[in-house]
């Protein structure tokens, strides 16, 4: 074989090829245009011109979300990569392996303030996982390998790579080579956990009379959704997922209590409170799950699995810690469950008192029924008309408001990496273009973006890369004139004084709007209208529709947990509460 | 007490602004750190103190440890360990100083180094609790202090290495 020369842009976008990498999402600019120039000379990488550096990293997320596999976004300097940063938080923030690719002006020019010059590693270091200054051409193919790795090993997360222009110089040449292996110092992967430590989880579980099994994102994230449903239905006590981890257990399934934590369900948030165990599978006892940690789980034993140790007894302290990856841990646990067997009717009266929770408060999926004088649609209608529409198939991304609970709550989320939304940032915005990265991975599937109308005009500019490509995304806007989330603790907090929450009456006509960029626009303002209007939009396959639901703007989302109490005090409707 | 973390990091551009980071995002506090290359060029070693809780540095252990470029993490009080400092202070009363330092600090280590202009710079060597309450002592005779923050080390068999490297083969 002849030796091969390539320049630095060339070794880039080739070692994405290598590293199995099609579909990358980004937005050229002066520093990032030997790179640009490589994509242009190959057909392995397919390039997703987006609207905005924001869209590019949410798309890769969605992607990367849905998929399991690495989302790629590539931006120049300057504000092409500050711009790109509210997406690399939102990926930090629910672990996500993304890995983004910046321009930045030359070498012997950093430092300079040279024109569009930005310190990137400075800017993005506390929301990555890690970063890479580019330092020699030669050395792309190893750093690109070292970033999908570290992006997408242990717990994940976004990595960012910096790229000086005289990096991807054409004119320089250097023998192309991607790395087989690599080595790197201490960067310890957890495999399985500690014998003992499994015997001693089933154990506590034996000896428990009131357990629950609380399971996040981690689970999705390490793809061990199959055996959290597995060990579940061996063990036969009540689960439950954060708003990271729905679908991890199936949704529509009796032994789902629902979502827990700030809005999750009655039953979910007592289940929690009263449990003797908890049992925590890649989920980090967040402040939306615990509300008050000084006041969180005090009667419980509690065991937490994790792949990443520094979540271990970092909010609440546990008595079992098994660090390890999620899905070789469950596997131990179903192992030994099966060797040993278990009696689930220990349970008998723990289900008994959750069944009475569930009667008194828990969420009507029923609402399609109710009728009113007015005609008007409820939020929670829209949601499960989407979901009867569906049949609970679709991937759901979502915005950040009151329409991402009332999807979270509503739709019965039955298979993992299908429900794609913004936990611990909770960025608006990220709905649209997160959508698009699923569609680009999924383009048969169902795809619907559940927003508001203050969210969706965050990154409405999407719409527009969405004709380009022809991705016939479902948006369903739960339109109620204002950012109701912020109007709702308004209401409960500032006795209803209303500060910058509406839009007066600038709002853009949306069917219109969706028109004039190709697509076609849905008015829906009655319930009588509602399903047909939803079958119709998901009935044009080939179409992006923008379903524009009027519901009602008085709604609030409920349960909520009261601010600074336990998990079992609960704000149940505007005039009902368990405290 | 203070307590004293070492660790071993990639000696690269960046590691040290995301150990430094690390403890300003997350609301920690650092009393002092010292760094510089070890015998391995590819290496710096770090120590710092500071006065947190100890369930905090048992987070801060794992958050470091998590840092790409932070190769091994050491608490030093888990094992026996020795811990100095050095200061070099500038006084213009050298006699009095060094009577004062002698009479009350003998566990220091004294040395002159320089006397220009009337002015001497000593050099000092010790725990860092005693500098500090000798410079309390000392504080109207000072022109100028500056000091290392503390050094620490574990006895004995027991040393900062770095684990194997992990290699990964596609
Ligand atoms: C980028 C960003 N800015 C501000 C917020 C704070 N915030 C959270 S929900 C919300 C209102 C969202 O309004 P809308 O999208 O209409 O959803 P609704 O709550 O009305 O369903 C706001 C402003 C946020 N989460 N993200
Ligand atoms: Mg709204």
């Amino acid at each position: 074989m002849s030796r091969e020369e390539i320049n630095g842009g060339d070794a880039l976008i080739r070692a994405l090829a290598d590293e199995n990498i099609d579909l990358i999402f980004g937005y050229p600019g002066g520093a990032a245009l030997h790179i640009y120039d490589a994509i242009y000379k190959q057909n392995k990488v397919q390039h997703i011109l987006v609207r905005h550096e924001q869209a590019a990293v949410h798309a890769a997320d969605g992607f990367a979300r849905a998929t399991g596999k690495p989302g790629v976004a590539l931006v120049t300097s300057g504000p092409g990569a500050t711009n790109a940063i509210t997406g690399i938080a939102t990926a930090y923030m629910d672990s996500i392996p993304v890995v983004v690719i910046s321009g930045q002006v030359a070498s012997h020019l950093i430092g300079s303030d040279a024109f569009q010059e930005t310190d990137m590693m400075g800017i993005s270091r506390p929301i990555v996982k890690h970063s890479f200054l580019v330092q020699s051409a030669e050395e792309i193919p190893v750093v690109i390998k070292k970033a999908f790795h570290i992006a997408t090993s242990g717990r994940p997360g976004p990595v960012v790579i910096d790229v000086p222009k005289n990096m991807t110089d054409p004119n320089y040449k250097f023998e192309y080579k991607y790395p087989k292996e690599l080595v790197m110092r201490s960067f310890p992967i957890l495999g399985k956990g500690q014998d003992e430590k499994i015997v001693d989880a089933i154990e506590l579980f034996r000896s428990a009379k009131k357990p629950v099994i609380y399971s996040g994102g981690g689970t999705i994230q390490a793809d061990a959704s199959k055996e959290l449903t597995e060990f579940s239905k061996l063990i036969g006590c009540p689960v439950t997922n954060t708003l990271m981890g729905l679908g991890a257990f199936p949704g529509d399934d009796d032994q789902f209590v629902g979502m827990l934590g700030m809005h999750g369900t009655y039953e979910a948030n007592m289940v929690m409170s009263e449990a003797d165990l908890i049992f925590n599978v890649g989920a980090r006892f967040d402040d939306r799950i615990t509300n008050n940690p000084s006041k969180f789980g005090l009667e419980a034993k509690k065991i937490h699995i994790d792949s990443d140790p520094s979540s271990i007894d970092k909010i609440i302290g546990v008595d079992l810690a098994i660090e390890g990856d999620a899905k070789l841990v469950m596997q131990q646990l179903i192992e030994q469950v099966k060797s040993t067997g278990f009696d689930q009717t220990i349970y008998k009266d723990w289900w008994a008192q959750v069944e009475d929770w569930r009667e008194a408060h828990g969420l009507n999926h029923d609402m399609l029924n109710l009728k009113n004088e007015r005609d008007i649609i409820l939020p929670q209608q829209v949601i499960q008309s989407l979901y009867q529409t569906t049949k609970g198939d679709a991937y759901v991304t979502s915005d950040v408001g009151q329409h991402q609970m009332f999807a979270a709550q509503y739709y019965k989320f039955k298979d993992p990496r299908k429900w794609i939304n913004s936990g611990g940032l909770g960025t608006m915005g990220f709905g649209l273009p997160s959508a698009m990265g699923v569609k680009f991975a999924f383009p048969e599937a169902d795809v619907a973006c559940v927003t508001g109308e203050g969210s969706i005009q965050m990154c409405i500019q999407e719409l527009s890369t969405c004709g380009q490509y022809g991705l016939p995304i479902k948006i369903i806007n739960l339109n109620n004139r204002a950012l109701g989330m912020v109007k709702q603790w308004q209401d409960m907090q500032y006795g209803g004084r209303y500060s910058s929450i509406s839009y007066e009456d600038s709002l853009p006509d949306f069917v219109k709007l969706a028109e004039s960029f190709g697509h076609v626009g849905i008015k829906v303002e009655k319930l009588s209208e509602l399903n047909q209007a939803m079958e119709e939009s998901f009935a044009m396959k080939d179409k992006l529709v923008f379903l524009d639901v009027l519901v009602d703007p008085d709604e609030h989302v409920y349960p909520m947990l009261e601010a600074g109490g336990s998990m079992s005090e609960m704000r149940l409707s505007k005039d009902k509460k368990t405290f | 007490m203070a307590s004293q973390i070492s660790l071993l990091m990639e000696n690269q551009p960046g590691a040290l602004s995301r150990v430094i980071g690390l403890f300003s995002q997350r609301g920690y506090n650092i009393d002092s750190l010292s760094v510089a290359p070890t015998q391995d060029p590819t290496l710096s070693r770090l120590t710092m103190t500071t006065s947190e809780s100890e369930e905090i540095i048992q987070q801060i252990l794992k958050q470091l440890f998590k840092l790409i470029d932070v190769v091994m993490v050491q608490d030093l009080k888990a094992s026996e360990s020795l811990s100095l400092e050095m200061a070099l202070i500038k006084v213009s009363n050298k006699a009095e100083v060094i009577s004062k330092i002698e009479k009350n600090y003998s566990s220091l280590e004294l040395n002159e180094l320089d006397n220009t202009d009337e002015k001497t710079i000593l050099r000092l060597i010790g725990e860092t609790d005693i500098i500090e309450s000798l410079l309390v002592e000392l504080k109207a005779d000072l022109v100028e202090v500056t000091r290392t923050g503390a050094l620490g080390m574990t006895l004995g068999n027991i040393s900062l290495e770095t684990e194997e490297e992990t290699k990964v083969i596609y």
